[in-house]
């Protein structure tokens, strides 16, 4: 893992950290943290307080005992 | 490299879950069983008592997936993605505050995975706990949903600024003492959040429903006994209940506290995992590339840069800002 490969550059032995813009870096972290957010709520949330999609009960109904087991509140 | 260490975090994270599902199927999912046994049994015997009073009951839940689904493949696939999202996010904190401490990279990993296990489940259950099936009423979820939601924020929050507070002092006073000023300021913050935040069985749902049958006035929502509530007997299947007379038990103290210890056990174990797995990919990825680095080449230029002119592995840094 010592040497990274950049898509569409040559090879350089590795990347320098200006080689990312600042803009890029947001991007990149903002997006995770949405990506993870979301799945946290998935798992915790939806179908309970609150429903992305409508009166249905499946993703609450499927990750059931994790909602428990994790400590989410739940029914 | 910021989606590299992303990736590694998320690869930690997926471990964790592994491990995680692995003991919620050995220790939890037993104890699972028997709380929804006892949710199947209580509710029988409400229907039947509010039939023989002539109230009506609350509906019965539907199924969607059998209990085998929900209890392997739905119970494996909700830890092992909430491990994978909490994997991400420290790495997402690991990227924003990387640099700005003379911190080896593992324990700056450690640090946000123990204040992410803090924040994220530690505190809040210490005032909402985890419950198994058959304890949180159907009608408070709404509320409980919020309440819950509200302690993770502001639990993360005041853990912000209790760390922001201890890396503010740590220079004027020293580590240890600016840690425990820090400790010391949040315990007394977040004793006074969670003594104003209301207790569940206050909340004005369970207020207005302790006149139900197999309801009652109580701190929390765990399910008291069942008794005859009216001051005249009932009759049920030819059995005549006396007022007063206890028809099913309240749940079981045993199965509720191993549930919410093994609940604790597990969200610890995730948490070390991610820690300890996401600490040593880190130091292989930033300081074992060290050397590649011309030495004094960009550092303090960028945060990046600074963390890998950082030290050699086996020293040891000393301004740490938090605890072990």
């Amino acid at each position: 893992m010592a040497s990274i490969s950049v898509p569409g550059s040559t090879t350089r032995a590795r990347v320098t950290p200006e080689a990312l813009s600042k803009g890029r870096v947001a991007v990149i972290l903002g997006g995770t943290a949405f990506l993870a957010l979301a799945i946290y709520y998935l798992v915790g949330v939806d179908e309970g307080m609150v429903s992305l999609f409508g009166k249905t009960m499946v993703v609450h109904e499927w990750v059931h005992d994790a909602r428990h087991f994790l400590g989410f509140p739940c029914h | 490299m910021e989606i590299r260490i992303i990736l590694r975090g998320a690869l930690s994270g997926l471990v964790a879950g592994v491990l995680g599902f692995t003991f919620a199927k050995i220790f939890a999912e037993p104890l699972v069983s028997k709380a929804v046994d006892y949710e199947y049994g209580r509710d029988a015997v409400l229907t039947a008592l509010n039939q023989a009073a002539h109230r009506t009951a609350a509906p019965a839940e539907t199924e969607t997936f059998s209990r085998d689904i929900q209890s392997t493949i739905g119970v494996a696939s909700g830890i092992i993605a909430f491990s994978v999202a909490m994997g991400a996010l420290v790495a997402v904190a690991y990227l924003v505050l990387h640099g700005r401490f003379a911190l080896r990279p593992s324990r700056l990993a450690w640090l946000i995975a123990g204040l992410g296990f803090l924040g994220v489940y530690l505190l809040p259950f210490i005032k909402y706990p985890a419950n198994p099936p058959a304890i949180g009423h159907p009608f408070t979820i709404t509320t409980r949903g919020q309440l819950y939601l509200a302690l993770v924020g502001c639990s993360l929050f005041l853990l912000g600024l209790a760390a922001y507070l201890a890396v503010k002092l740590r220079h004027r006073v020293g580590v240890l003492p600016a840690v425990l000023i820090a400790a010391v300021s949040f315990l007394v913050a977040y004793g006074i959040l969670i003594g104003w935040m209301p207790p569940l069985g206050d909340l004005a749902a369970n207020v207005a429903a302790s006149n139900q049958f197999g309801y009652a006035r109580a701190v929390t929502e765990t399910p008291q006994p069942i008794t005859n509530i009216l001051p005249v007997p009932l009759v049920i299947d030819g059995k005549t209940i006396a007022p007063g007379q206890i028809l099913y038990p309240g749940f079981d103290a045993d199965v509720l506290w191993k549930f919410r210890w093994y609940s604790v056990i597990n969200q610890l174990l995730g948490w070390t995992t991610i820690a300890l797995a996401f600490g040593a990919l880190l130091d292989r990825f930033i300081i074992g590339r060290a050397p590649r680095v011309v030495p004094g080449g960009v550092a303090g230029e960028d945060s990046a840069a600074g963390e890998e002119s950082a030290p050699e592995p086996n020293e040891r840094v000393p301004s740490a800002a938090g605890p072990p």
